[in-house]
């Protein structure tokens, strides 16, 4: 027991004080609080929760995901009809949600980077207009943006009995109830097509490996994107030609008030998908602003200097350091645009919340489960999200010493 | 100038620059001819970092004329950057790109500007790595290296693009003395194997052991230009002989 002799004045004290009195001690007594606390929090939440039902005469359970739900939905990736399930409506909400999330995050990041890059453009009208696009489309509320383009916009197009007889069968029409297409069937032979797209899709991807083997060895580039995409498009179209056009389209025919068949990409996706691309690129162009001015200016002279180009400057100095800036708020921002996403029900887009926590909600009336479900997929989407940019967050982290 | 040293490279003609209300050159006119090797010194603010920095068009003057290898520099983008092709230029601040290898610092503009193949590239950037002395440093980042290291490094990258001219903007300003010399000594190695040598700097060691020509600078203007042994020893202006005595005390 020497330590008591070394430290006399802690012999007075009790377990707890002397707990209080380190820094590590303390740390950890506020943790054990605030641990009791939320744990105490959820229990009561929980056991709220139950006796209410309990007092309503529910009963929890997830079996009512195999009763028929009964009513329909405008638009659906997957087969569905008015007697499928719950369970096939939640996925048919689901893929909704993911279809508009997915490529709003695609179009509102390339939309983003070249506002953001124009905004920093020693071209005074081209900076200007940049700079108006995101004051304008940032400070306004993205309900209202939304409801501006489907009200104000796209509701306004003509409607199909406007443009068609009745009768008269048409192949694609942009009109107020959406993107009307035949539908696509194909046809014997229709594979070779695909097998076609493959190949070509191969056949760039060993084109475009040759041509950096090219430039290692002789310094020559080749261009690839070009000869690629003419590749990619135009094989697979010449092996269509060839095999006289095995594929069937089956076009929508205008009936009384409405056309009938064909496939319809309902409007409310481009009015939800287009509001929240233009409201979202605009928090990122910021971002990429913030980002690229980031980086010192010393860089840009040091690759001018060398003879490079302003847009190879940007591409290989600039960018890839500010992507180390950009990456974290631009996580959010993916985030963001896929919580406000849930936005669509207030113009009855069929997405997760207007389907499953709306129409399926109040029709069952099983709070707690459908809650609990459409939550939990927001936050595994958004964890997916943040995991998969962590990942090349990590990438792009400068080696230091 | 020297005379007798083959044609003109670079002929500065009455050069004038303001940044807002302050006037950093106040009508400089130099020539360089090619393999000489020009020493610029003078107070901060006197324009001589201005003055090199004209020469590659990272600054634009307000008037007067530059012609780099018989080229006018005007606005003319292509102009430009054949001259920097043509010009290699050392910052203070290294200015190597923190995301590349040393190897990839040396390579990009030759892949991407030259146009050489990435062997080739490689090759060329190896020969200069060495010739600074740190081949072995290669596969690292700048963020791993010394200060002295990035800096010689930064040469390399430059002289990688083979230019017919070097700019050394105060090279040695931002180092700790003791890595001082083993920057100035890459630098000497380069100068005395007759790379045309544009340096601003205040080592006047190395100036007086390279410099075909002394320029003193003082408000914009060029207040004194003549060979290293005159300057030295005899300055006419005042200016320069306050200056010199101020640096060379210490």
């Amino acid at each position: 027991m020497s330590e008591a002799v070394d430290h006399p004045y802690r012999e007075r004290r009790g377990v707890l004080r002397g707990l209080w009195a380190s820094r590590k001690g303390r740390g950890l007594i506020y943790q054990v609080l605030l641990f009791s606390v939320l744990l105490l929090l959820i229990l009561i939440l929980v056991s709220n929760a139950f006796y209410n039902m309990e007092q309503r005469g529910l009963k929890a359970g997830f079996g009512f995901l195999n009763r028929t739900a009964g009513f329909g939905i405008v638009q659906s990736l997957v087969s569905y009809e008015e007697t499928s399930t719950y369970g096939r409506a939640f996925v048919v909400a689901l893929l909704n949600t993911i279809l508009v999330a997915s490529i709003g995050v695609v179009l509102a990041t390339m939309l983003g980077f070249v506002i953001g890059v124009m905004r920093l453009s020693p071209n005074w009208m081209i900076a200007r207009i940049a700079t108006i696009y995101v004051e304008t489309f940032r400070n306004i509320p993205l309900l209202l943006q939304i409801l501006f383009w489907y009200v104000a916009i796209l509701k306004p197009l003509p409607a199909p009995i406007d443009l068609f007889q009745q009768g008269e069968s048409f192949f694609l029409s942009f009109n107020n109830r959406g993107l009307v297409f035949a539908t696509p069937l194909p046809q014997a032979g229709f594979s070779l097509v695909l097998w076609a797209l493959s190949l070509a899709v191969l056949a760039s991807i060993a084109w475009s490996w040759y041509a950096r083997r090219r430039q290692l060895q002789k310094g020559d580039q080749l261009p690839v994107l070009w000869p690629c995409l003419a590749g990619i498009v135009g094989l697979p179209f010449a092996v269509f030609l060839l095999l006289g056009l095995p594929l069937d389209f089956v076009p929508p025919v205008m009936a009384r008030f409405t056309y009938e068949g064909g496939s319809t990409v309902v409007i409310e996706f481009f009015a939800l998908l287009w509001a929240l691309v233009i409201y979202t690129a605009a928090f990122i162009a910021d971002i990429v602003r913030a980002g690229i001015q980031g980086i010192p200016y010393g860089q840009s002279e040091a690759a001018y200097s060398l003879g490079l180009k302003r847009t190879q400057t940007l591409k290989l100095v600039t960018i890839p350091q500010a992507l180390r800036i950009i990456i974290p708020p631009l996580t959010s921002q993916y985030l963001n645009l896929t919580k406000n996403s849930s936005l669509a029900a207030a113009i009855a887009y069929p997405d997760l919340v207007s389907v499953f926590a709306g129409t399926a909600l109040s029709q069952t009336g099983r709070a707690i489960e459908i809650m609990f479900m459409t939550l939990s997929v927001y936050l595994s989407l958004s964890l997916l999200t943040s995991l998969a940019m962590n990942i090349y967050q990590r990438r792009t982290q400068l080696v230091e010493r | 100038m020297v005379t007798g040293k083959g044609e003109k490279i670079i002929e500065i003609n009455n050069l004038q620059k303001s940044f807002g209300t302050f006037v950093a050159l106040r009508g400089v006119s130099l020539n360089v001819r090619k393999g000489e090797r020009i020493v610029i010194c003078g107070p901060s603010g006197s324009g001589k970092s201005t003055l090199i920095r004209c020469i590659n068009r990272l600054e634009v003057p307000d008037s007067g004329s530059i012609v780099v290898d018989g080229v006018a520099l005007s606005d003319d983008v292509k102009a430009i950057e054949g001259i920097r092709r043509q010009v290699g230029m050392v910052f203070q601040q290294f200015n190597l790109f923190p995301h590349l290898t040393v190897l990839e610092n040396c390579t990009l503009a030759q892949i991407w500007v030259a146009k050489r193949s990435q062997k080739a590239a490689e090759e060329t950037a190896q020969h200069y790595l060495e010739r600074v002395h740190i081949p072995e440093q290669m596969h690292k980042y700048p963020g791993q290296l010394s200060g002295g290291q990035q800096q010689r490094v930064a040469i390399a990258r430059a002289l990688c693009m083979e230019p017919k001219v070097m700019l050394y903007d105060e090279p040695t300003s931002a180092l700790d003395p003791e890595m001082i010399a083993e920057v100035l000594d890459v630098m000497v190695e380069f100068a005395e194997s007759g790379m045309t040598t544009v340096c601003v700097t205040h080592e006047m060691g190395f100036a007086r052991k390279v410099a075909d020509c002394m320029i003193f600078m003082d408000e914009g203007k060029i207040v004194e230009a003549s060979d290293p042994n005159t300057f030295f020893t005899k300055p006419k202006s005042e200016r320069t002989k306050l200056f010199l005595n101020q640096i060379l005390e210490h």
